[in-house]
């Protein structure tokens, strides 16, 4: 078996009376394509908070490449090599989508300059070629508060790219977006990963794409993990099928 | 980007032609303009936090540095010189926007806003109740230094105080955009519209203000060194609370959206109280107050905001 990159031990969490993680343990595996699935308030974006250090949990322990990073802060964890994607995009809405991909890269260089103009920084013809990545590449000069919410979506997953992340945490990536879009989306943006040799966990609502796209299953129910398995087998349970899937 | 900036950048350097040359032929221009070159780097600063969506409301405590800087040189050791009390004003200034950031920048807006305030009025207090030692309200006389060792009389002084404040003024007005453009710039940009994202993009938010808010001292210090130039003198009343409120008015008359509108809005400011306050005593206030309440209303972006809404409706009418 691959490498073990992000492990969680015993993550519970909750929030007065609601239990968003309860005794959570989940390997996940370098180069998979781990999904998520679960019905709302289950815990899935909960589970990324916490492997992002957006949230700390009440018990148990996140480790990424075997370093210990419960509770520490989201910018530590994303210098580690964790990125994120998110389900309402966060931009820089008043700057232009390619100055939004430069902040990116100045932040992953690290000691960002006063003096040198944003524009004139080398990493510019990589961040094109990744907005070219997820389709975007004629908006670089837009301001991101012009463009639709499916760019933008595009553009929050092209950030989290820029970061040259190990592991890519996305919620909902294609959410927001076209259905009739969504799997040419997909289909880019899981030959991305391959080819940037990017290990992702996301959340998803759509069967149909689960099921074309992960390598691996999660079922979250009520902070649990309900099961794991391929797609095959898990959309296969007819408890999953009745609980997740509605059928 | 630019090119967006290309006309105002142009409107700057005819500003700055203007107070190079007009002082030459009305002298009593000389000292107004000195004056509102030395309070817009004071209101660069302010625009500089405004475009991380922060609004400092105790500036006036970097200002009252920089110019007792120069009062306490004078009075304690004396023999003073315009370089030398410019660089006392920007190192105290500075060390001091550190001390005070460390704490500040953890805040964000009214709660930036009020640490601000606390933290200028504690200073006000001091300069106020340690009279022994400041004079209390009645200040400190700044008397006239010399530059690098030259003296001059009262009427070469106030145009070489003049070239002095305007050399400064050019350096930071340039200075202000370079960085505003550098990743630095566009950071401290990004702490107003998505702070959680820089953040996890890797950056320290807090670092990224910090830098910002010591730039924003430095610059409010050598402002503040400035004036006490020119008016020769220093009073606690350059930290008060209105001060601080003074320099945020000017920064919201002509614009945070650009540097040049510190400039903007300090010359008309100034120009206003220069006139009004002569011809109609102590209506300066409402005229300013008015003239704010239209800025608001109908210009939000400030008195260069008015020229790129022109603009924008050219370019729309084709």
């Amino acid at each position: 078996m691959a490498n073990v990159l992000l492990s969680a031990k015993g993550i519970k969490i909750r929030f007065g009376g609601v239990i968003a993680a309860d005794g959570i343990d989940l390997d996940v595996h370098e180069g998979e394509n781990l999904a998520i699935i679960g019905p709302n308030g289950a815990g899935k974006t909960t589970f990324l908070n916490i492997s992002t250090g957006y949230l700390r949990p009440q018990a148990g322990s996140v480790s990424f490449l075997g370093r210990d990073i419960t509770a520490q802060l989201p910018r530590t964890i994303t210098k580690l090599g964790i990125a994120r994607a998110f389900q309402i995009p966060q931009l820089f809405l008043d700057q232009t989508v390619m100055e939004n991909m430069l902040i990116a890269a100045a932040s992953l260089r690290g000691h960002p300059s006063g003096l040198k103009a944003l524009s004139s920084l080398p990493e510019r013809p990589e961040m094109e070629r990744l907005l070219d990545l997820v389709g975007v590449k004629e908006y670089a000069e837009r301001k991101a508060r012009e463009l639709p919410e499916g760019q933008r979506k595009l553009i929050d997953i092209a950030l989290a790219l820029a970061l040259k992340p190990k592991l890519l945490l996305m919620d909902e990536p294609t959410s927001g977006v076209a259905s009739s879009e969504k799997f040419g989306i997909m289909d880019i943006l899981i030959t991305a990963l391959a080819k940037e040799k990017v290990t992702s966990v996301f959340v998803e609502h759509d069967m149909d794409m689960v099921e074309r796209y992960a390598s691996r299953v999660a079922v979250w129910s009520m902070g649990k993990i309900q099961k794991v398995g391929t797609p095959a087998e898990v959309l296969a349970d007819p408890k999953v099928r009745e609980h997740v899937i509605g059928i | 980007m630019a090119g967006r900036f290309k006309p105002i950048t142009m409107a700057a350097v005819v500003f700055f032609l203007v107070a190079a040359v007009a002082p030459l032929f009305v002298p009593s221009w000389a000292t107004l303009f000195a004056l509102i070159l030395a309070k817009s780097i004071v209101v660069l600063g302010i625009i500089l936090l405004l475009q991380a969506g922060q609004v400092s409301f105790g500036h006036a405590m970097f200002f009252v540095t920089g110019a007792y800087s120069a009062a306490f040189w004078g009075k304690y050791v004396g023999g003073g010189d315009i370089v030398l009390y410019l660089v006392l004003g920007a190192v105290s200034s500075t060390v001091f926007g550190l001390i005070v950031g460390l704490f500040v920048v953890r805040y964000r807006e009214i709660f930036f806003g009020m640490l601000n305030l606390a933290f200028s009025m504690v200073l006000w207090s001091l300069l106020e109740k340690m009279f022994h030692y400041t004079n209390g309200a009645d200040g400190i006389r700044v008397a006239r230094p010399g530059l690098l060792g030259l003296a001059f009389t009262p009427e070469t002084f106030q145009y070489v105080i003049l070239y002095v404040s305007l050399l400064i003024a050019i350096a930071a007005f340039f200075g202000v955009q370079r960085y505003l453009d550098s990743p630095l710039g566009h950071m401290l940009r990004a702490i107003k519209s998505n702070e959680t994202r820089l953040e996890y993009l890797g950056t320290s938010a807090r670092r990224v203000l910090l830098v910002g808010y010591v730039i924003s001292a430095f610059l409010g210090g050598i402002g503040g060194t400035l004036v006490a130039i020119i008016q020769q003198i220093a009073t606690p009343e350059f930290g008060y609370w209105t001060k601080s409120g003074e320099f945020v008015f000017i920064a919201i008359l002509g614009g945070g959206a650009h540097a040049f509108g510190a400039f903007a809005g300090a010359a008309m400011f100034e120009v206003v109280r220069f006139y009004a306050a002569a011809q109609l005593a102590n209506a300066w206030q409402l005229i300013l107050g008015v003239v704010l309440i239209v800025i608001i209303l109908y210009a939000p972006n400030g008195l260069i905001g008015l020229r790129q809404r022109d603009n924008r409706s050219k370019e729309g009418g084709h």
